[in-house]
């Protein structure tokens, strides 16, 4: 039976163009741009110096603090300096930029296409591995997987759910990477399973994608504890929250982690990379792009290494529009608009997405008319328009007091308003505002 | 007896026993309080603008009286003037402090820094400053979306809107520094008012390499360090890839203006220069 969560959401078009089209490999370019600050938390630290020679794979920055990731090297070749670069939202930030020599891959890594199912290694060594090999959640959160994956030692988890929902409209890196790789993908799940001590796990797939839930049934069959759950298509159902509460209907409380109602969420990509990285020792260095749009010539899956500029990617899937409007980083409802492709693929770039001048017009602003539309559509039982209307007037007390911080910037509300409100630029301002409040006190 | 009478004498009655009432609790819990308080208060302006740190003016009376002193006590509004008024009242000495005026440190108008995209979401400098580095690229420079102009309360600022940046109107400057707080890039500062209104000082904050900057904004300070050479009295400071002009320092020679290779450093209200060999030659009879 299909599932869903209740409160709330929405319906947008799901132009999922690129559908269908098998993954393609990208060759790296000459000059590779790793940005240091790709996951959630503190940036990781650069550990190589100029004119160091690099192999594919090799650890090239650390994470040191608690929440961060390393980071290694895309491609083999020699680093050509550490230096600012332009990153997603035009400011500068470090980067290890790397001249490619070649492709020569660091000792120990598994580069057959051989399916290694039995799994050796134990919860901790897994964990272990998963953090030295620069694991990230690829849904675009980037949040680091092992600290994850690290159970507090007062709970206890008891669901493990893998992300396959893939709600946003245009992208379509998860469903194809689910037809193409699904045995490792299953094998991923059962590492995982195995990580956090847990005997269930449940796959989310929404209907939209029923050839994926076929193909995903069937190679879940010799696999012991993976049930597949089918799930009425909704935005935003991939949220973590809304994930959970459609598969095993358990409301995460206000303010606090998934693991305080016994599950634990992961991607279905986080899931092959950690197949790759524990069954293969093969570090996080690529991951699969869409690159899709209305007037895109050829709108494409791409295996891009990390650190490839998003031009060329531009290029691969049949050059950039004339008329192109806008340029997203991310799907149309959650992803930021860039302004320039140079910028590098991250660890968290799911899909580049083009829209035309027409479709990137915002809608034109009107007063709010207190229509309670928003209310009606947040899948957090939030009132956007009163949030909205705080963040305009710099009002925080009221932000807080409202539970701004609840808000998962799923951009529901604006997509339903019909006045055109910038709802989420508001709450985002809010978010951001009440959050440094927050930090300020508790310090 | 016509109920007219009753209803005199039964009101009158309670009257009297309520007054009594009243009386007594005003003698009781009287809360003493300085009379200075009320006096200071009424000399501040009462626009409340928070430009003195304090919330609005009654608190700022009330920490004058409080305090019995006048340190670090400013009200930009008042000005010296009415720091005077104040010590009069507090029986103290009054400082002087050198009237200031908010500068826009920042010359990216929309001519000298292009824009590379258009922005369309909110409209506030908070917001954008947070999402991007701004249409301009210049991850420090005037987002001119009008947070300052917002928050001016004395009409003293306004958008231009041929360059994009704000304008600040001198004459209705109090410099309470409101803006200073709404900036979220820090670009606007109080600096003191200077003989005749004049002032120079370095219109840019961008703290990116020469190169980088420079391909940005036409008059970004590339951090050369040539007018800290040119000033004879140390009043130039290189810091962070930026000039800053120390205005205790200044001597308004203005050397460092003509010295500057990009622009960047703004002279104001200054008579319009001679000829050029003219001063050189000035130059070289000192």
């Amino acid at each position: 039976m299909l599932k869903t969560f209740k409160l709330g959401g929405v319906h947008p078009a799901e132009n999922k163009l690129s559908e269908h089209k098998a993954i393609e490999a990208i060759e790296a370019p000459e000059k590779i741009y790793v940005p240091l600050g790709q996951n959630l938390g503190a940036p990781s630290v650069a550990i190589v110096q100029k004119g160091d020679k690099l192999k594919t794979g090799q650890l090239i920055a650390k994470g040191e603090a608690f929440i961060s990731a390393s980071l290694h090297s895309p491609v083999s070749g020699t680093v050509e300096k550490i230096d600012t670069h332009v990153d997603a939202s035009g400011y500068r930030r470090d980067t290890i930029i790397i001249n490619r020599e070649g492709d020569e891959w660091e000792e120990g890594i598994d580069l057959s296409k051989d399916l290694i199912k039995e799994i050796t290694a134990s919860s901790e060594e897994i964990i272990e591995k998963v953090k030295a090999c620069g694991i990230v959640g690829l849904g675009g959160a980037t949040f680091p997987t092992h600290v994850k994956l690290m159970i507090p030692k007062d709970k206890k988890a008891e669901y493990l759910i893998i992300n396959a929902v893939e709600c946003e409209p245009y992208l379509t890196a998860d469903h194809q990477l689910m037809l193409e790789k699904g045995d490792e993908i299953l094998v991923g799940v059962q590492i995982l399973m195995k990580a956090i001590k847990v005997d269930k796990a449940i796959i989310g797939i929404e209907n939209n994608k029923p050839d994926a839930i076929e193909h995903m049934n069937k190679v879940a069959s010799n696999f012991a504890g993976i049930t597949i759950q089918g799930l009425k298509v909704k935005y935003p159902q991939g949220a973590e929250k809304q994930l959970i509460k459609a598969c095993v209907n358990r409301e995460v409380p206000s303010g606090k982690l998934p693991i305080e109602v016994g599950c634990v969420v992961q991607n279905v990509g986080t899931a092959f990379a950690v197949y790759e990285a524990v069954q293969k020792n093969k570090p996080l260095i690529e991951r699969i792009v869409s690159v899709t749009g209305k007037n895109i010539s050829k709108p494409s899956n791409f295996q891009a290494r990390v650190g490839t500029p998003i031009s060329l990617l531009l290029e691969k899937a049949g050059g950039m529009p004339e008329d192109t409007g806008k340029i997203i980083n991310g799907g149309p409802m959650m992803g930021k608009a860039i302004n320039s492709i140079d910028i590098p693929v991250t660890k968290g770039c799911s899909g580049i997405l083009l829209m035309d001048k027409k479709e990137a017009l915002r809608a034109t602003e009107y007063n709010c008319v207190r229509c309670g539309r928003c209310t009606t559509v947040c899948p957090m039982g939030l009132e956007p328009f009163l949030l909205g209307l705080a963040g305009e007037n710099l009002n925080w007390e009221i932000a807080e007091k409202e539970n701004i911080m609840d808000c998962i910037e799923c951009g529901s509300c604006q997509f339903t308003c019909p006045s055109g409100r910038p709802l989420l630029d508001n709450i985002r301002l809010g978010k951001y505002k009440v959050g440094q409040i927050i930090r300020n006190r508790k310090n | 007896m016509s109920p007219i009478i009753i209803a005199i004498i039964v009101l009158g009655a309670s009257a009297l026993v309520f007054a009594a009432i009243i009386f007594g609790v005003e003698k009781q819990f009287k809360v003493i309080e300085d009379p200075r308080i009320d006096e200071v208060a009424e000399a501040l302006p009462g626009a409340n603008c928070g430009g003195c740190g304090f919330a609005g003016c009654r608190a700022f009376a009330e920490t004058i009286v409080k305090n019995e002193s006048l340190e670090g006590m400013f009200c930009p509004v008042g000005g010296n003037d009415l720091t005077a008024e104040i010590a009069a009242v507090m029986g103290l000495e009054a400082e002087e402090k050198a009237p200031q005026v908010a500068v826009l440190r920042c010359n990216g108008s929309k001519k000298h820094t292009p824009e590379k995209f258009i922005y369309e979401g909110a409209q506030s400098c908070a917001f954008a400053n947070n999402l991007s580095a701004g249409p301009g690229g210049c991850p420090n420079g005037c987002l001119g979306l009008g947070d300052c102009v917002e928050s001016c309360e004395f009409n003293a600022m306004y958008m231009d809107e041929e360059t994009g940046l704000p304008v600040i109107i001198e004459d209705n400057c109090v410099s309470c520094g409101a803006c200073v707080k709404a900036c979220p890039r820090n670009i606007i500062e109080l600096r003191n008012k200077g003989k005749k209104s004049r002032r120079i000082f370095v219109s840019c904050v961008n703290t990116e390499k020469g190169a980088i900057a420079k391909k940005n904004c036409e008059v970004a300070c590339i951090g050369c360090g040539k007018c800290v050479k040119a000033c004879a009295y140390d009043a130039i400071v290189l810091e962070n890839k930026v000039a800053y002009i120390d205005f205790e320092k200044c001597r308004l020679c203005r050397k460092c203006v003509t010295e500057c290779p990009t622009g960047a450093i703004i002279e104001l209200n200054f008579p319009p220069r001679k000829v050029k060999e003219e001063e050189s030659s000035n130059e070289t009879n000192v």
